[in-house]
């Protein structure tokens, strides 16, 4: 009974009308004459291939730097380590998305490293200043991407010779490599059954139980605890400053995996101006999953990819049923994860 | 010597930008005549944003992030101004009239949903924005046609439902400031400056104070200066609403010339006192160089190619005059105080809440009518993005001038309105010149206006960091 | 002020306090911190603090008539002004608008008859007229339009006087300890000029802890003790060890029944040499004293002096200077945790900003310290280390038995529980260190009686049982006195004196008065 009027009291205004739009979409769906075995398959896979972006989150927050909307800087750096392994010309799709998970990966953890230390310098006004380094990598990766050196025909424009394309197509490299394993449909064939994209949850799910048991080591405590109070972990002798650059770090890596796994769900790399908006999409999921800009559990992770995916992933074709060629679930998305960014701020302090 | 390399170290990131400019003029090869004509067009566009930022940096809420919001204000006005087919300095009316109460709310929630997050108010500006262009969105795709009844072809999706995705200003509200005509500005200053010299005398009445000769004068002089305007070499001169840019030199010449005459007599004559005459002699000396220069080709080309529109730089004119006329009243110093110190203005009695709000009203609101400036100007209302860069483009230009969070000025906002504006104008050639992709310079403009806010916001909190500022009182 | 009696929620903080001042008069008002000098002050400007929790029993009376002060601009319409210690000043204003802060001099225009006062312009020239009056009045020879920012720290306290001299028909000025961030020639300086501001026939309510002070420039002196006047005299009367008495003696009823065990060891366990600790308002400015093995060590002295700071500068919290040697071995000061690491252990005065992780479980909070230092309650996977919550829920409920600790179990977060029961999470925390010497700061401050004689019978115990060295700091004397081999004194930085806990009062009272 305790635990059940606790988890009312977590649960806030924004939270129900979250639940219940997206249970109304749902409920919509099927007299709509929509396939909800398909909904439910698609939000499976949405939630999963952004899940591990939202899970970046939360070595950011727990560390003390809160919601990194700074996670473009781990992003592009994912994004480098795709082209490069797919300039690579690697022809094992297995091979390739590893090759590129561990480039990205350790170009995103100098990145954090450097990142953690210009944060350490702006204590208190981290979302600000994270806002704006990630959308200024962005525009400075924009310039990149026209004037990088690559040559693989994939990644380049046909005619001009100068510059990457917008969307590169990855179904030749390591497209769809998380989402085809184990795969298998549920209730039906392939047209009328839930796709259920078992490799791709099972990364994520690895992902999440990685972070749990981190979480619970000598050195995922020492981060929550200098993120909580780094004047107590001083008292313990741990310098709070180290810790907040590990966490970024982490979180910055997990960015760049996150993209990938994304990407091979998605089968094109969105370079440019495609991922500029995406740090605050992973904020506002984590934060419908009942974080706070202070506190963030993995159960938070799981819940809010979930919500919000989900949520997107259903409205997007009952709207259109009613309102053809609308983008309303677009809309809906911005004010909705604006509306949970603000709320969770009004709850705290410092920006 | 140190009080150059102070004047150096003060104005270096306007100094920096000013050599990134030059040298990318001298890479892009445009002629000096386009660059000019542009950068006085887009002055006129976009200077009056800007210097609407000024105010809620002085009162220490950072830099306003969500002037969106006031732009948001003023397209909503000119959409209902545009479908009810009010045109010209009428139709511009209208959106004045209509938009200033919405800016004036929107303006109070702002500053309510700011004072709740006290030292978070940029982020949760930038926030807000975003949030408040889903709003947008939802009204204008949905609300708009789907609830309230509109039937317009040339204004709605051929569905019924939701406005286009660009409306056409040509033909209604286009030039609708720029094409005033001095004078018929003029008769309005003049009617002013009449009516206001009359209400000043009837309140001294009601006071039991007699009007003094100060007021005779100004109800004298305004009607000899309105007959003035009929004679006809004036009234041509002054009937057309562009002002050739030399024109305009040579008049603010002979203002500065005039100015300081006039201080030489009331300061030696009139009421003499202590008054060196080292400083006006330079200024009037200054003033003469500048007309010789006037004379060299290259320069008198540029001023002759371009004529600029009168009434939307009096207004920006106005507005720096009022963010100088706003710091020297009660209200401005209380703002002053607020965002240096909280504690302190709570111990003097000021009301802090009160005081953010009344900023944030003013800037919302002044954003408000900035945005219908450059949407009459530009000529087309790109119904779902004219907004959406407002916030970052105008604080990238006041930063640019080397204002920062805590400290900015008129002088600031003008010199980043040019420079941002030039580095504006010509990347994109600069680019193409040197690698050969035009491209390349749209994206460095955009980096340049992100970067620069980056940068300047990673500082300032390094600095507050450092330096925790006044201490705060037990209780 | 008469007969002002106040309770914070149902404790009582003054009882029967009566404070008159003359015009003209510089009356001083000294007492131990806590002894409820900052709550009348408070009640006299009307601090919302009062009236938010109750409002007070009482009448406040200007020249004999009864007045109501509930809100702080009341207190400046009766011409009540205060001097902060630490300043209330804008460094980015000039001296002008800083004296004119809120009261700025203004005429009217059109706009402001027609809206509101506010747009009123200001007369710049009529407002540094008057505040070049003020600093004349005050003998501060300064320019009005520079920048506080640039100046000296003294006469930014100078500007403050001239703010409040400025406010029309000021009638009391209150003093709160003013000299306590100035040099010696500044704090002369100082109070001199309050001499100055009293022959004027203002009233000043003088508060400091430098008895010297008061035997010098005070014309009257109230001691408070425990939220009770003490006595009312004039300075002439009185002599500065009989104020220093009155100010410390009560009746020493010990918390805890012992005759401390002479020491036979002779082997110092710590050693400080001139230490200097840069903690922002406990500065310590050089400090040497040897605490031998075995001892229990009392360090005492009034707020902000700096015995708060010595403990923070050993454990490495605040930036320290000078030399430190535990068993002889010196101190890594420069290196986080290298106090951990010899052996001590500490319990922070700062309970719930320190001391613990309030929104984690009591659990957790117990074994942080011995996982971070010693690596236990780990289980060592060669990769990485996983925390071990076996080992560490059994740890838990040991220490809850063992010093009572009352909560629902070794789950319930450790910022629901009770001050005292905090505290002994706290403390529980350091001894699973196992460390050989235990530096314990305010252990009693803001706990309840049982808990507080618990904590201290604990400690005795853990130093009669273990031979554990203790070092209490704390700011009840009483307590250091019923359980202390030697307290020292520390009084501006330094140790006054170093005593025997059965010393008589004034000998306490001096050492903490620095003099």
């Amino acid at each position: 009974m305790q635990t059940i009027k606790k988890i009312f009291a977590k649960i806030s205004l924004p939270h129900i009308i979250i639940v219940v739009f997206f249970l109304s979409m749902l409920a919509a769906a099927a007299p709509l004459g929509l396939s909800v075995r398909s909904l439910i398959g698609d939000t499976l896979r949405r939630w999963a291939m952004y899940g591990i972006l939202v899970l970046a989150m939360v070595p950011a927050i727990q560390s003390g730097i809160g919601p990194n909307f700074g996670i473009s800087l781990g992003i592009v750096g994912g994004l480098l380590g795709a082209t490069v392994s797919i300039e690579m010309g690697l022809t094992n799709p297995w091979v390739a998305i590893i090759v590129a998970m561990l480039i990205g990966a350790t170009i995103a953890s100098v990145l954090g490293i450097l990142y953690g230390l210009l944060l350490n310098k702006v204590k208190g006004s981290e979302m600000t200043v994270s806002t704006y380094v990630g959308f200024s990598v962005i525009a400075f990766m924009n310039i990149m991407w026209l004037s990088l050196p690559f040559s693989s025909g994939t990644l380049i424009w046909p005619l001009a010779g100068m510059g990457m394309r917008n969307n590169i197509s990855i179904i030749d490299s390591f497209g769809h490599v998380f989402n085809n394993l184990f795969s298998f449909c549920l209730l039906g064939d392939k047209t009328t059954g839930i796709f259920v994209p078992t490799g791709l949850i099972l990364v994520f799910l690895a992902a999440c139980l990685a972070m749990w048991l981190f979480l619970r080591s000598k050195t995922g405590i020492a981060m929550s605890a200098a993120g909580e109070n780094p004047q107590f972990t001083r008292a313990a002798g741990i310098s709070g400053n180290k810790m907040r650059i590990i966490g970024t770090a982490i979180s910055t890596s997990l960015g760049a995996v996150g993209i990938i796994v994304y990407a091979q769900s998605y089968g094109f790399l969105q370079l440019y101006n495609a991922p500029l908006m995406m740090g605050f999409h992973s904020v506002a999921a984590i934060l419908i999953g009942g974080a706070s800009t202070k506190k963030a559990t993995i159960a938070n992770v799981i819940i809010g990819a979930f919500l919000f995916q989900g949520m997107l992933a259903v409205a997007l074709p009952v709207v259109n049923k009613v309102l053809p060629e609308s983008n309303l679930p677009d809309v809906i998305r911005i004010i909705i994860s604006n509306g949970i960014i603000l709320f969770a701020l009004s709850k705290s302090k410092g920006g | 010597m140190p009080k150059f390399r102070e004047l150096v170290g003060n104005n270096k990131v306007a100094l920096l930008f000013g050599l990134l400019c030059i040298g990318a003029i001298y890479t892009a090869q445009n002629p000096l005549t386009f660059v000019a004509a542009e950068l006085f067009t887009r002055i006129g566009r976009n200077g009056f944003m800007v210097l609407a930022l000024l105010i809620p940096v002085l009162a220490g809420m950072g830099l306003n992030f969500g002037i969106v919001i006031g732009a948001i204000a003023a397209q909503i006005a000119v959409f209902w101004t545009v479908y009810w087919g009010f045109t010209g300095s009428e139709g511009f009316l209208l959106c004045l009239l209509l938009s200033t109460p919405i800016a004036i709310f929107f303006g109070w929630l702002v500053g309510r949903v700011f004072n709740k997050m006290k030292g978070a108010e940029m982020i949760a500006g930038l926030v807000l924005g975003y949030f408040a262009d889903g709003l947008y969105q939802l009204f204008f795709l949905y609300v708009i046609g789907g609830l309230i009844p509109v039937h317009n072809d040339r204004l709605i999706i051929s569905g019924g439902i939701g406005v286009k995705n660009t409306i056409d200003l040509a033909g209604n509200l286009k030039y609708s400031l720029d094409n005033v005509p001095m004078l018929q500005i003029m008769k309005i200053a003049l009617a002013v400056l009449f009516l206001v010299t009359l209400l000043k005398a009837i309140l001294g009445v009601m006071k039991k104070k007699p009007p003094g000769p100060r007021c005779w004068i100004g109800l004298g002089a305004a009607p000899i200066i309105y007959a003035l305007t009929y004679i006809p070499a004036l009234q041509t001169f002054l009937s057309s609403d562009r002002l050739l840019l030399l024109h305009a030199v040579l008049a603010a010449l002979g203002a500065v010339i005039a100015w300081q005459l006039w201080r030489i007599l009331y300061n030696k004559i009139l009421r003499p006192k202590e008054y060196s005459l080292v400083r006006p002699l330079v200024w009037i000396g200054l003033a003469a160089v500048g007309f010789f220069l006037t004379n060299i080709r290259p320069l008198e080309a540029i001023l002759l190619s371009v004529r600029i529109p009168v009434t939307t730089y009096l207004c920006i004119i106005g507005l720096c005059f009022f963010n100088a006329a706003l710091l020297k009243t009660r209200l401005g110093q209380n703002m002053r105080t607020v965002g240096q110190s909280q504690t302190v203005a709570n111990a003097a009695g000021i009301n802090v809440d009160r005081t953010r709000i009344i900023a944030m009203i003013i800037s919302t609101l002044l954003a408000c009518w900035g945005q219908l400036i450059y949407l009459q100007n530009i000529g087309t209302f790109s119904t779902y993005g004219a907004h959406t860069q407002v916030g970052q483009y105008a604080i990238a230009a006041l930063l640019v001038g080397g204002a920062s969070v805590k400290k900015a000025t008129n002088k600031e906002a003008v010199i980043g309105v040019i420079l941002f504006h030039t580095l504006f104008i010509v990347a994109p050639q600069a680019g193409k010149e040197l690698f050969n992709n035009a491209q390349l310079g749209e994206y460095f403009r955009v980096f340049v206006a992100y970067g620069v806010i980056a940068v300047s916001l990673a500082m300032h909190a390094w600095k507050r960091a450092v330096s925790p500022g006044p201490k705060r009182i037990k209780t | 002020m008469k007969d002002i009696s106040k309770e914070y929620f149902g404790n009582p903080v003054l009882k029967n306090v009566t404070l008159q001042v003359k015009p003209g008069e510089i009356h001083a008002l000294v007492g131990e911190n806590g002894a409820g000098k900052s709550t009348l002050m408070n009640i006299l400007f009307g601090m919302p603090v009062i009236h938010g929790s109750g409002g007070f029993a009482g009448q406040v009376e200007i020249n004999g008539a009864p007045v109501t002060i509930d809100a702080p601009h009341k207190a400046i319409d009766f011409g009540i002004g205060m001097v902060h210690q630490d300043f209330m000043l804008i460094p980015g204003f000039t001296v002008t608008e800083n004296i004119k802060v809120g009261r700025e001099i203004s005429c009217p225009t059109l706009l402001s008859q027609i809206f509101s006062k506010e747009l009123e312009t200001l007369d710049l020239e009529q407002m540094a007229a008057d505040a070049r009056r003020a600093l004349r009045e005050i003998g501060l020879n300064i320019e009005e339009y520079v920048l506080v920012a640039g100046l000296p720290v003294g006469y930014k306290q100078f500007v403050e006087i001239a703010r409040e001299i400025d406010k029309t028909g000021i009638k009391l000025l209150v003093f709160d300890e003013p000299t306590a961030v100035l040099t010696e020639s500044e704090a002369e300086r100082l109070l001199k000029l309050m001499e100055l501001i009293a022959k004027k026939g203002i009233g000043i309510i003088f508060i400091t802890h430098r008895l010297g002070e008061v035997m010098h420039y005070a014309h009257s002196v109230s001691i408070l003790r425990d939220g009770e006047l003490i006595m009312r005299t004039a300075v002439k009367d009185t002599s500065m060890v009989k104020i220093a008495e009155l100010m410390i003696g009560r009746k020493t009823e010990k918390y805890v029944d012992s005759v401390p065990n002479q020491l036979e060891s002779v082997e110092i366990a710590l050693s400080l040499q001139d230490f200097h600790v840069d903690m922002p308002g406990e500065m310590v400015r050089g400090i040497d004293l040897d605490i031998r093995q075995g001892e229990i060590f009392g360090i005492g002295g009034l707020a902000g002096q700096g015995k708060l700071g010595i403990a923070n500068g050993i454990m490495g919290l605040c930036r320290s200077q000078g030399k430190v040697f535990v068993w002889g071995r010196e101190l890594n000061l420069g290196r986080l945790g290298a106090a951990l690491a010899s052996g001590i252990a500490f319990v922070s005065e700062d309970r719930r900003g320190i001391g613990l992780l309030l929104d984690q479980s009591i659990e957790h909070n117990l074994v942080f310290s011995a996982i971070h230092v010693q690596e236990e309650f780990l289980i060592n996977l060669k990769l990485f280390k996983l925390y071990h919550r076996r080992k560490a829920r059994k740890h838990a409920l040991k220490m809850i038995e063992l010093l009572d600790i009352r909560c629902t179990g070794p789950a319930q977060k450790a910022g629901s529980l009770s001050g005292g029961n905090q505290q002994k999470v706290c403390l529980a925390r350091a001894l699973t260190l196992n460390p050989k010497i235990l530096i314990v700061s305010e252990p009693t401050r803001g706990i309840d009686i049982g808990a507080k004689k618990l904590v201290l019978e604990y400690l005795l115990e853990l130093n009669r049982q273990q031979g554990m060295t203790i070092i209490i700091i704390s700011s009840e004397l009483v307590e250091l006195r019923s359980l202390c081999h030697r307290i020292a004194i520390i009084a501006d930085g330094k140790v006054a004196k170093i005593l025997q806990p059965d010393a008589p009062d004034a000998e306490f009272g001096l050492a903490m008065s620095g003099s």
